[in-house]
């Protein structure tokens, strides 16, 4: 068994800590640092609840060593409110209705903020594509195109919003 | 889910990787990349590595630059980074296709070049691309650097002529320059992998076709150049019924028994898809050049 010390940076605090070099990226950001919003679903990245920005990436923390991710910046979903204030894409979902159980849903929005990043302007389809590698078994996913759909237009008419 | 144990290691250069790793023969050792082939065989037991190596410290590993004749592309570059880069898309269309449509935006983000074609899966896409361009696969291991002909590096269901302990460092892709290319994929509706994927490369002179290059990922045990319809189109007008003429050659050199066979598609279907987009990629390609 090997222990490593990483430093990683999480919604913008740091945190030291020792982890065994098989412990999941997700498992570290739940269990040992109680950021509870990633969830867990397949565990073997197909699913995208776990899904987190890495460095400003969406990546599936399922599937990434945390001691891969030393020194990384991460954004969770709890790092995407503000002062109270919640991001443009979470009052996104809930204008629209874009989450029933809502397990999907923090790894919906950090994939759809990455999406977003790269196509300002993106269609109905475009968006569908974007988030192929999210699973929801509740809202048929119409709800939530409305709702990635709805951020884009936000984004578009602020442009100073359109990061995590 | 837990890997079992495994010492991790993180060198700085290809040189220290083989020094760290000298004493340790008789160990088995992994090198990872973006993982997300390998994480998830440790997560099930299929791959249980006692030193386990992340490259992603390695700067040399990185970095895409093009010159007058090819294109370069350091083995730890992303998908993400390949598809978006403007010097792959312009000289390498078909490999910067085919990277856009492996898995989802998530894996794109992690999974690399170098660890695609290392862990040659039947069904990836990018090996049909690097088959269909004129590729040099570049590897170093601890007594030395050697280049690899992309047509000898695929040997088998997940096999590749790295020997033991060797690196894929970079891959060089002769420029399109004024040819054509196309990447078509049927994926299979749960996994995405490729049921039938199809990489064409074309070049013409005066209306008639000069060189061909066709391979194909998903039908058999690994990525394979279509070699009768390369030679079918070469002499060819630039015309679709080329392209269809070519493609009845497609199953010339497949053996019935080299097909894949699973839950998602018969080895019949597969033959009849391989027909299906060696028309579809030369198509496009003809399209393309016309």
């Amino acid at each position: 068994m090997s222990e490593h010390n990483i430093t990683l940076q999480v919604n913008e605090i740091e945190h030291r800590l020792v982890v065994e070099s098989r412990k999941l990226l997700v498992h570290v950001l739940r269990d040992d640092l109680g950021y509870t919003g990633t969830n867990i679903g397949c565990e073997s990245s197909l699913c995208g609840a776990c899904t987190v920005h890495l460095n400003g990436s969406a990546i599936k923390s399922c599937t990434i060593l945390a001691v891969q991710a030393d020194m990384a910046n991460i954004t969770t979903v709890e790092g995407l409110a503000k002062n109270g204030e919640l991001h443009p894409i979470q009052s996104s979902f809930q204008e629209e209705h874009g989450l029933q159980c809502g397990y999907c849903t923090p790894g919906m929005m950090m994939t759809a903020l990455d999406f977003l990043k790269h196509h300002s302007n993106p269609s109905r389809d475009e968006i569908r594509e974007g988030l192929e590698g999210n699973l929801c078994r509740c809202t048929g996913y119409h709800n939530i195109i409305n709702a990635v759909e709805s951020t884009a237009n936000k984004f578009k008419g602020n442009a100073s919003g359109g990061s995590a | 889910m837990y890997p079992s144990s495994f010492d991790y290691l993180k060198p700085e250069s290809v040189q220290s990787l083989f020094e760290m790793l000298s004493d340790n023969s008789d160990q088995h050792v992994e090198f990872i990349a973006g993982g997300h082939s390998l994480i998830p065989m440790m997560k099930t037991g299929l791959a249980a590595p006692d030193i386990l190596v992340d490259l992603s410290d390695i700067s040399e590993l990185y970095g895409i630059e093009s010159n007058d004749n090819s294109t370069t592309i350091g083995a730890m570059e992303t998908y993400a980074n390949i598809s978006r880069n403007r010097a792959v898309i312009e000289n390498c269309p078909v490999l910067a296709e085919a990277v856009s449509l492996i898995g989802d935006i998530q894996v794109r983000n992690r999974g690399t070049i170098g660890g695609n074609l290392s862990h040659a899966d039947p069904a990836s896409d990018p090996p049909a691309a690097i088959l269909a361009s004129h590729s040099t696969l570049h590897v170093q291991g601890p007594t030395g650097k050697r280049t690899i002909n992309q047509d000898d590096f695929f040997t088998g269901l997940y096999e590749t002529s790295l020997e033991d302990g060797e690196l894929l460092t970079k891959i060089e892709i002769n420029n399109i320059g004024t040819g054509a290319g196309a990447y078509l994929k049927k994926p299979s509706p749960s996994s995405g992998y490729a049921m039938i994927g199809t990489a064409a490369v074309l070049h013409s002179n005066n209306g008639i076709i000069d060189s061909a290059r066709v391979a194909i990922t998903g039908a058999v045990d690994h990525a394979t150049r279509l070699n009768g319809v390369e030679d079918a189109l070469i002499g060819a007008t630039v015309t679709h019924e080329s392209a269809n003429n070519a493609a009845n050659h497609a199953l010339d050199g497949i053996e019935d028994t080299m097909l894949m066979e699973d839950l998602q598609a018969s080895s019949e279907y597969r033959a009849h898809l391989i027909g299906v987009y060696a028309k579809r990629a030369v198509t496009s390609c003809i399209d393309r050049l016309s």
